[in-house]
């Protein structure tokens, strides 16, 4: 490390440090702050004359004007190969497991461990062969990791075409184990491992061109997937104040949504929920390969408690990773809980720096940073065919509730589909608490348009007959109307309601979706003959019984059949 | 022999500052004035110049005063002596005992590996059926109860503490006012508490920066203990004042505020405190119970906002009585399945009913005729208020449960209730249509 450029701290501001280098810096490089034998990961974040102001990934407690600075002249990255799923990583790609392996209870400051098992050996299969053209992103072969058959590609950074001059026989390797050598015109020469690294905060764009997402990404949640849909490769967030089921939604996403590969990345929010996550997928079967949600799973996890820098960049983290599946051809989803954190981590280092803020403190540049992220999403085309998605779900935490503040502004610009939460449905035990109106979604729907009219028409109708209610009262309210706004309050109860926490009822697949669909669009279109305000309720409390009652039930049972038949029946009885 | 620094270049509000080098960050020194001697903690280095926060406050500090590094930051004694004891924010006995320095550790030690914590599964039994039914309370789970100035809560969270099966119970007060420092400390004492419990107080008489430390100090002690396989308790009253002497202290420091005042850093500054609740894998837990006073009773201030995206749900305390809406426990899915079948069916219904009677309220208030439907609500929702809501209440579990389904059927046909088939045969009164 003798030619290694070097400084000395000047000052120390909370996890800010100010630092006068000797020669040169680049801008978000990582260095180290050395305090006795405990060496902190530090990143350039601002640079004036000859000091750097750098954050601080770790606490700064003790750390002393004059102590040494090492910068390594590497952006901030992470390792990318086989071996990245099912793990558990930090905010900058520590393993948490290796971690507690050695530290124990608690998250020992400057201890930093290799991402990936550089021991474990991987069946590699060669596909191309000597004088093959390759460029960034190429397949030169594959390893089975779990269900999924990961690509061994050509490192992203290397730029213009090369040629495959050494490739190894199929056999086990080590990740760190040269598997190709490639030659450029240039005669210069590059090995190939399994492992590379890739800075975080810069996309990976090795393929031939980005896609309109059109393909409904299942979600199997009734009111996303019918009312406010997801598309492969789209982006969509949920805002919603405390306490309205954000994370209870992404962890329904987590477990139900039909993509290939989900990264959850629990930014800076409660360890509890994220300890949820890590105990149970490993126990809940995947249906869809009959594996664990484990294997699929990879779990990006900075807490509220942990150091606040990394939190910063732990969804760059999370979305690299997502993007390196992407060029296999998978589809992944990212699921970020909670975006405002990360907001709120930018917040801090800018007031740090003294920068002038914007509304409500935030920097100025937080809605480009914002669209910057969300950007990363996308269906691509690959370079060799086929393509790869990556759809980003982020939750925001408004402060107070009300998303008129920067950081829900800032992403409505920006995403394809908007699921606002609503505190008045959470308190009415109303879930998930999707706002029926006020969401959104640019994508398409897996229900015909017309049929989807017919119940929107139904809410927005019975929601203004409910409002007049309160001013006319029950009374003063025509038998018409009444009924419109029953049948509104019954679609909003057997069809927008889903109970996460029942085995049948909380996951809704498509086919089942558009059946029952059907169904309630029957209930919604009938003109039943009841014209006494009682009956006509009481009729309603009846079907919404046996649709409740229904959803509880499996589809392919007899017993799914024979409620049909009760519900046709007892329509028939009363038109 | 430590280097003494005689010059102070500045001293305004709490935080003083001098010129000095070895100096590490967040460590402690000794300031000595004619009023006495005093720690104080380093906040900011820049080049020589050491800013501090002086605990006892700046007031008449001279600028020739003594200062002295100790070299550490704040450590706080994790004894099992320090059971039955009281003591200041700043660690000082606070009842004419001997002081305790022996067993040191840093405070605000370093975050818990989440792979190291396990999903909590154990109830902890209040006897309150707005908490044990409703919003049941976790081992190891985060939870403050929302309130106003002049709402029972430290009644309220006495009780909690007395009735809950923990082994230590750590106090943190933080501003409380001087009876209500006597009032817990008498309360544990005529319980028998006392025995197993230690608080750190922070009087509204003391200086301002000691109450920066009280919830450090609380979870510092309390992690050790958890640490030896014990079930701790942590009460944090009022974290607001905590809040508040955080704007304080940034404020002075020229820090630019965020929001109403408050530092960007509020949210990770409360974080790293509540997220110091935790279930260990093969070992104790500590459960945190704070409470937060809402200014002007709004939910949306930096206060309660910041903190209600931080714990694992709330008690909204208001009138005397835990209201059902606005308090959550996120906690109450991991246990309320092991209970009884129709636990959460009965916590389901009953609210969504008692929103519907709300409505209902509202419509009679604006004068319009009540139906059939109406009427059945009102006479439910006054069932619910009386019997189940009241605070006087105190019943396990079990008993509340039935009573539950003694107040829908009282009220209602089993139809209306929109509970699945299966467990209203199983549960609803047999005397009952």
């Amino acid at each position: 490390m003798l030619d290694s450029n070097k400084g000395k701290i000047v000052g120390i501001n909370g996890n800010l440090l100010t630092v006068e280098f000797e020669t040169y810096v680049t801008q978000n490089e990582v260095a180290y702050a050395i305090a006795g034998d405990e060496r902190l990961k530090c990143e350039v974040i601002r640079v004036r004359g000859q000091r750097a102001d750098l954050q601080v990934f770790e606490d700064t407690v003790g750390l002393q004007v004059g102590n040494d600075v090492e910068f390594t002249d590497e952006l901030l990255s992470v390792e990318l190969g086989p071996g990245l799923l099912t793990m558990v990583f930090d905010g900058l790609q520590n393993p948490l497991n290796e971690l507690a392996e050695q530290s124990g209870f608690f998250l020992k400051r400057g201890l930093y461990l290799p991402a990936l098992d550089y021991e474990k050996k991987w069946e590699f299969t060669p596909s191309a062969k000597v004088g093959d053209n390759l460029s960034a992103g190429d397949t030169v072969g594959s390893v089975p990791e779990g269900i999924f058959e990961h690509r061994i590609m050509v490192p992203f950074s290397l730029k213009g075409q090369w040629e495959l001059t050494e490739i190894v026989e199929k056999g086990d390797y080590k990740i760190s184990d040269t598997v190709a050598k490639v030659a450029n015109n240039k005669g210069e020469t590059q090995d190939i491992s399994m492992v590379q690294l890739w800075p975080v905060k810069v996309p990976i764009t090795c393929y031939k061109e980005k896609l309109l997402p059109t393909k409904p990404l299942i979600t199997q949640q009734r009111i996303i997937d019918t009312f406010f849909p997801v598309a492969v490769g789209g982006t969509f967030c949920v805002p919603g104040p405390f306490g309205a089921g954000k994370t209870v939604l992404q962890h329904a996403l987590s477990q139900y949504a039909e993509a290939d590969i989900v990264i959850v990345a629990a930014c800076g929010e409660r360890a509890g929920e994220v300890v949820e996550i890590l105990r149970e997928f490993p126990h809940l079967e995947d249906p869809r390969t009959g594996k664990t949600l484990m294997d699929r799973s990879i779990i990006i996890c900075n807490t509220s408690s942990m150091p606040v820098a990394a939190r910063e960049a732990s969804v760059y983290t999370a979305v690299t990773l997502a993007e390196y599946y992407r060029q296999m051809g998978l589809n992944c989803l990212l699921l970020a809980d909670s975006t405002s954190r990360w907001a709120q981590a930018m917040r801090e280092m800018s007031g740090r720096l003294e920068e002038i803020p914007g509304e409500e403190g935030f920097p100025a540049y937080l809605e480009s940073l914002i669209a910057g992220f969300y950007e990363r999403a996308g269906i691509v085309e690959l370079n060799g065919g086929g393509t790869g998605s990556v759809t980003i779900g982020g939750t925001v935490s408004p402060a107070g509730g009300n998303f008129e503040e920067p950081v829900t502004q800032g992403t409505l610009k920006v995403v394809g589909a908007f699921h606002g939460l609503s505190r008045e449905r959470s308190n009415a035990r109303r879930f998930p608490a999707i706002h029926p109106l006020d969401s959104w979604s640019h994508y398409t729907s897996i229900i015909e348009s017309e049929k989807l009219e017919t119940a929107r028409a139904c809410l927005r109708r019975g929601t203004e007959v409910n409002q007049m209610m309160k001013v006319v009262g029950e009374e003063g309210t025509h038998i018409d109307d009444f009924m419109i706004y029953q049948k509104s309050e019954f679609l909003d109860y057997v069809y927008l309601q889903q109970n996460t926490f029942d085995n049948v009822d909380g996951s809704t697949e498509e086919e089942r979706q558009v059946y029952v669909f059907d169904k309630v669009i029957k209930i919604l279109n009938t003109k039943f003959k009841q014209k006494d305000k009682d009956e006509a309720r009481r009729l309603i409390q009846e079907f919404r019984q046996l649709f409740i009652d229904w959803n509880y039930v499996e589809m392919d049972t007899s017993e799914f059949k024979s409620f049909e038949e009760t519900i046709d029946k007892k329509i028939a009885a009363n038109v | 022999m430590r280097k003494v620094y005689h010059r102070i270049l500045q001293i305004a509000g709490n935080v003083i500052t001098v010129e000095a080098d070895n100096v590490g960050y967040n460590d402690l020194a000794e300031v000595t004035s004619s009023r006495g001697t005093s720690l104080a903690q380093v906040i900011r280095l820049e080049d020589e110049v050491v800013s501090l926060q002086v605990f006892a406050g700046s007031r008449g500090i001279s600028t020739g005063d003594e200062v002295r590094f100790l070299g550490h930051p704040m450590r706080v004694s994790t004894s099992e002596n320090l059971l039955g004891r009281l003591f200041t924010g700043g660690g000082l006995p606070r009842d004419n005992r001997a002081p305790i320095d022996y067993d040191l550790v840093d405070i605000a030690g370093p975050s818990v590996n989440p792979a190291k914590r396990i999903i909590p599964r154990n109830m902890i039994r209040t006897g309150i059926p707005m908490i044990d039914v409703f919003n049941s309370l976790v081992e190891s789970q985060k939870l403050p109860i929302f309130s106003v100035a002049g709402e029972p809560y430290n009644q309220l969270l006495a009780r909690i503490a007395m009735q809950a099966e923990v082994d230590v119970i750590v106090l943190g007060g933080m501003g409380l006012k001087h009876d209500d420092y006597l009032f817990f400390r008498n309360t544990l004492d005529e319980q028998g508490a006392l025995s197993r419990t230690v608080m750190f107080t922070h009087t509204a008489s003391d200086p301002v920066v000691e109450c920066l430390l009280v919830p450090d100090m609380a979870l510092a002690v309390a992690e050790a203990y958890a640490l030896e396989n014990k079930r701790v308790l942590v009460l944090l009253t009022d974290m607001s004042n905590y809040a508040d002497a955080l704007k304080e202290i940034a404020i002075t420091m020229e820090q630019i505020p965020s929001n109403r005042g408050y530092p960007g850093d509020l949210y990770s500054k409360l974080a790293a405190r509540y997220e110091k609740a935790v279930d260990f894998d093969s070992a104790g837990s500590i459960t945190i119970l704070a409470v937060t006073t809402m200014p002007g009773d709004d939910l949306t201030h930096p206060i309660p906002d910041n903190t209600g995206y931080i714990t694992e749900g709330q008690f909204y305390l208001r009138n005397g009585r835990i209201e059902p809406f606005g308090s959550l426990s996120r906690l109450k899915q991991q246990v309320n399945d092991k209970t009884r079948d129709d636990h959460r069916v009965i916590m389901d219904t009953m609210i969504r009913l008692y929103a519907d009677f709300k409505e209902t309220l509202e419509k009679q208030s604006m004068g319009f005729q009540m139906s059939a439907w109406d009427d059945k609500l009102l006479a439910y929702g006054i069932e619910f208020e009386s019997k189940m809501m009241d605070l006087s209440v105190n019943i396990p579990l079990e008993e509340a449960l039935d009573l539950g389904w003694k107040i829908l059927s009282d009220n209602f046909d089993k139809m209306e209730t929109g509970i699945k088939t299966d467990l209203l045969e199983k549960f609803w009164p047999k005397d009952k249509k």
